[in-house]
């Protein structure tokens, strides 16, 4: 047997499970109602937990971001100052911070796609819970109760199918979220305690070990110009009143 | 005759149009058989998209069971077979 049908049975099943659950027909209607309310409830409180989910992985990005600009930023400067163990290292570094932040765009954009479809998905079960509504109330004013029981039939078979479909979809988002908090957890370790407070810590290592490098260029720089100073002005001012004893010494002091 | 394509909605699909889905599907059964994934997904797609072109969308309110259901586009074997699990041997 062919896929199509193997689905429709198993579909089909679940359906015809739910109504044989009452002996009163029309009983199953409400309940099944009730059901649909739950459901719908459910699925708002899905798209909530993806959504939080998804904002905490943008916030763990913005803060790798941050740290990869920071890297970018030491490594030029490392570079400026002719120190390429120090650019070699923090280009390491942010190396590694962008494999992860690889792996969390790739998180983020599996759980934007579930969020898309559990809205998509309570927009239809929507529509289609308020049509049963409608149709529950034109059932108990019907007649006879074969008939109601035909209609009932078709109705309720049509929620629990779109039920069914619903319930799918929860189920992948719900299993996606719970993936996803393990590893944005592990991360969150990481950033608290772990390899990535390491980077921080030892980024400001870095960043101390480049501010000495910057620090000590310029302490040479003064120095450079100290010494130009000591070395041209005293045998400017000991030769000066050599050469021209005239009133002039005015000006050098200036 | 109305199909379901799991997580899109149904489907309102001429009946002569049934002879070429089961082609499809005949393949795809095959792939799940294999446990082939590409051949999955490049079978599954060329399902869904003949039910797409022949068939036309029904309204969101639309209240009634369909005669075949299909899983996803995103569906892969593992989650077919899941579904098909404990109930999948149905005879028929």
């Amino acid at each position: 047997m062919g896929l199509m049908k193997r689905f429709s049975y198993i579909f089909k099943a679940k359906a015809s499970k739910q109504l044989d659950k009452y002996e009163d027909p029309r009983e199953t209607l409400d309940y099944s109602y009730e059901k649909q309310l739950e459901l719908l409830q459910k699925m708002r409180r899905g798209v909530a937990d993806v959504a939080t989910s998804r904002k905490r992985i943008e916030l763990q990005a913005q803060q790798l971001q941050a740290s990869a600009a920071k890297l970018e930023g030491q490594a030029k400067q490392a570079v400026a100052q002719n120190r390429e163990d120090l650019a070699r290292e923090a280009l390491t570094r942010r190396e590694t911070i962008a494999a992860q932040l690889g792996d969390l765009q790739v998180q983020h954009d599996q759980l934007k796609a579930e969020e898309t479809k559990l809205i998509d998905a309570s927009q239809r079960l929507q529509a289609k819970v308020e049509s049963f509504r409608t149709r529950k109330e034109t059932i108990k004013a019907t007649y006879t109760a074969a008939e109601a029981q035909t209609k009932i039939g078709e109705a309720v078979s049509g929620i629990s199918e779109e039920m069914g479909d619903v319930g799918m979809a929860m189920q992948r988002a719900e299993d996606k979220v719970a993936s996803m908090q393990a590893r944005s957890g592990a991360l969150d370790e990481l950033m608290a305690s772990g390899a990535l407070e390491d980077y921080a810590s030892s980024g400001d290592r870095l960043q101390a070990e480049l501010n000495r490098g910057a620090g000590s260029s310029e302490v040479e720089l003064e120095l450079a110009r100290l010494k130009g100073e000591l070395g041209g002005a005293p045998a400017k001012q000991i030769s000066a009143p050599a050469s021209t004893p005239s009133p002039t010494p005015t000006e050098d002091q200036r | 005759m109305i199909v379901r394509i799991i997580g899109e909605g149904q489907f309102e699909v001429p009946a002569d149009h049934l002879e070429e889905l089961n082609r499809l599907d005949d393949q795809l059964m095959k792939t799940v058989d294999a446990g082939d994934d590409g051949s999955f997904t490049t079978a599954l797609q060329a399902l869904l998209t003949s039910v797409r072109t022949a068939g036309s969308e029904l309204p969101l309110d639309y209240l009634g069971p369909s005669d075949l259901v299909l899983p996803g586009p995103d569906a892969t074997i593992e989650e077919v077979r899941e579904v098909l699990g404990d109930e999948g041997l149905i005879p028929g």
